[in-house]
């Protein structure tokens, strides 16, 4: 009964579930691995996009060759960074499926130590 | 024969809506369903409803018309305005469903000291807001305007009609009626796009080097009579040197941090049950909105070509591309289903933008500054909400009613979106991953990029500038003056202004032990949902 109050606490009463869930090792990974995706998914598409608007604004004679019949190279490249964004849409909905894996581990971990989700998430913000 | 096929379509459109309104109303007896419709919106339902926000009239009509009369520099908005929803998916959709209730500030004030965090997040998304409004509300008029030429329905009517339509929406349906308004509206955006669209190929016989071929080669008339023909995918015909390049990148960073700032999208995230749901239906939205702007290619293009610039300036000029291209293309029927289209468009943008507003008073200002976060009584929350939902529309009226049916207000948008990137996205990243940051961090934040990115825009190209004697009207700037700053969008600056701000509250500002305690909090929280607001039944 110790563990449940302790668990299902908030600060204030000594160790909360806040603190328990923070030292798990399962959380650290989870950190671990959302970092490992956002950080160079994000580099990566921040870089892409702006490279388009740099390349068009200071190479427009280089951007302007037709490539594909009368298609040039500016209007490819716009239409590629759809396809990219939804690319990396698509691979952050992959990567995720493991961020839900440690998210699962780690409430079921708590539920074994007594924390009650009914309970849980009155407080007022 | 055209305006009463409009009036007919758009009649049953707003009967629809109503039936909707009526029936959400029999469910929005708690807060939780008022504010967030039970946070029962499956994944799809609200990736629909995302995109239905977000394609708003400056989409629908105002890229089309861009690209109609620049080509690809208008075509250049459409990429950025997809793009941005990597930021709202791969940073803010998910943390801000675990740690929020209602509204942004919820996610800001979380660790700080909640009454000025509060205070200025809901200032600035009510400036917002506004702005992002009122552009709305114009847009409304001036194709009412076109539209209704010659009938006895006047500019003002029409735009009282839209407010009062919007407020019903808003006061009787709360979120589940706003959602769904936004839901149909999606739906028939994207059929009349595709379309419009598939008239556009059949022009072309279906052959897209022959579309692209005409694209190369447009005529119309220029300055004095003389004949241009023009390779419309050429960069630069609207951005222009010395500015031109930078201009075009500051909108970029406007776009692409903006959308994760903008308050009427990031509430659509508190109407689903968990995060995984959250992130469904961010990535659902970015199919809708990605296949319509690559669709702007058809609409905007193919009004360049088949409709023609001159036409198009002659007849209401850029804003009523789309709705022109339908007209010369498939006749008057079409023309009104386009229309009528396009009025549920902004109607259906403007009762959310009402939504997340008066939620923003209601939760942030009444509840929590004034009344230090304790409801008096029982559903109190909510009839604020309602009284200041009347208010926003009463006020959104009135401001489009003094402005008038002028065209020039693209600008409001832009800056709805510089004002966003700039005040709200360096406080909310900074809030979930930065454990030093500290109240007076946010403040900080919020204020130097709410004054930064405003003082930049009246200090640039769209206020100030010297007109010559001939242009009148709404055509002339405010201010006339060379501008100080040269660029349209303020975005380049105004979101570094943003986060220094942040960086040097947080650095200079008093201590604030409780942040960097209750950072574990928000981190777990954030991270996998424990202790997050459920849905709940009804």
């Amino acid at each position: 009964m110790a563990t449940v109050q302790k668990v299902n606490g908030d600060a204030g009463e000594g160790k909360t579930k806040w603190d328990r869930v923070e030292e798990m090792d399962e959380f650290r990974l989870l950190i671990l691995a959302k970092k490992e995706f956002v950080i160079p998914a994000t580099v990566f598409f921040v870089v892409y996009y702006f490279a388009l608007p740099v390349l068009v604004g200071y190479a427009p004679e280089f951007m302007s060759r037709k490539v594909l019949g009368p298609v040039n190279l500016a209007y490819l490249f716009a239409l590629s960074q759809f396809f990219v964004a939804w690319g990396i849409a698509w691979a952050y909905v992959c990567a995720a499926r493991r961020f839900d894996k440690f998210g699962a581990h780690i409430l079921e971990t708590l539920k074994r130590e007594g924390y009650d989700e009914k309970q849980d998430g009155k407080r007022g913000l | 024969m055209h305006l009463d096929m409009t009036l007919v379509l758009f009649l049953s459109f707003i009967v629809i809506t109503l039936g909707i309104t009526a029936w959400a109303s029999r469910r929005s007896g708690s807060s939780s369903s008022f504010f967030a419709a039970n946070r029962q919106i499956t994944a799809w339902q609200n990736g629909i409803a995302v995109a239905g926000d977000y394609m708003s009239a400056a989409s629908f009509l105002g890229i089309a018309g861009l690209i109609a009369f620049f080509g690809y520099d208008g075509f250049l908005y459409s990429v950025g305005w997809l793009v941005a929803y990597l930021t709202v998916l791969l940073i803010v959709a998910e943390p801000l469903r675990n740690a929020g209730k209602y509204t942004m500030a919820d996610v800001l004030a979380y660790r700080m000291n909640p009454r000025p965090v509060r205070a200025m997040a809901s200032l600035s998304t009510l400036v917002v807001s506004t702005f992002y409004m009122i552009a709305q509300m114009v847009g409304a008029g001036s194709l009412v305007a076109l539209l209704l030429k010659g009938s006895h329905i006047s500019y003002t009517t029409a735009v009282i009609g839209v407010g009062i339509l919007m407020i019903v929406y808003v006061v009787f349906g709360g979120m589940l009626a706003t959602t769904w308004v936004q839901i149909i509206k999606a739906v028939l955006l994207i059929a009349g796009t595709i379309l419009l669209s598939i008239l556009v190929l059949a022009h072309f016989h279906f052959s897209l080097s022959e579309f692209f071929t005409a694209i190369s080669q447009v005529t119309y008339h220029g300055a004095g009579g003389k004949v241009i023909v023009q390779d419309f995918m050429t960069p630069g015909l609207r951005f222009k040197p010395p500015y031109g390049p930078l201009e075009v990148i500051s909108l970029g960073v406007a776009l692409i941090f903006g959308t994760a700032g903008l308050p009427h999208i990031l509430v659509r995230f508190y109407t689903v049950p968990d995060a995984k749901t959250a992130r469904y239906s961010v990535v659902w939205a970015m199919v809708i909105i990605g296949s319509f702007y690559i669709m702007t290619t058809f609409l905007g293009f193919g009004a360049a070509t088949i409709v023609g610039r001159d036409f198009i300036a002659k007849n209401g000029g850029t804003n009523m591309s789309a709705p022109l291209l339908a007209k010369v293309i498939a006749g008057d029927v079409f023309f009104a289903f386009i229309s009528a289209i396009a009025f549920a468009t902004i109607l259906a943008v403007v009762a959310g933008l009402t939504i997340s507003a008066s939620t923003s008073f209601a939760h942030d200002v009444w509840t929590n500054v004034i009344h230090h976060g304790v409801e008096r009584h029982a559903g109190e929350e909510r009839k604020v909400a309602r009284i200041s939902a009347f208010v926003v529309g009463a006020v959104a009226i009135a401001i489009a009613i003094v402005l008038g049916p002028t065209a020039n207000v693209a600008f409001l948008v832009a800056l709805a979106f510089a004002v966003a990137a700039s005040a709200n996205v360096p406080v909310i990243i900074f809030s979930i991953y930065w454990k030093k940051f500290n109240t007076a961090g946010a403040v900080c934040g919020l204020a130097a990029g709410l004054l930064g990115s405003i003082i930049l825009i009246l200090i640039g190209p769209s206020i100030m500038g010297i007109d010559a004697a001939t242009v009148v009207g709404a055509a002339r700037h405010p201010i006339q003056h060379a501008p100080i700053f040269p660029l349209e969008n303020p975005g380049l600056l105004s979101v570094p202004i943003g986060f220094a701000g942040a960086l040097l509250g947080t650095l200079f500002g008093a201590k604030d032990p409780q942040a960097i305690q209750r950072f574990e909090e928000l981190e777990v929280r954030a991270n996998t949902g424990l202790g997050s607001e459920k849905a709940t039944a009804h």
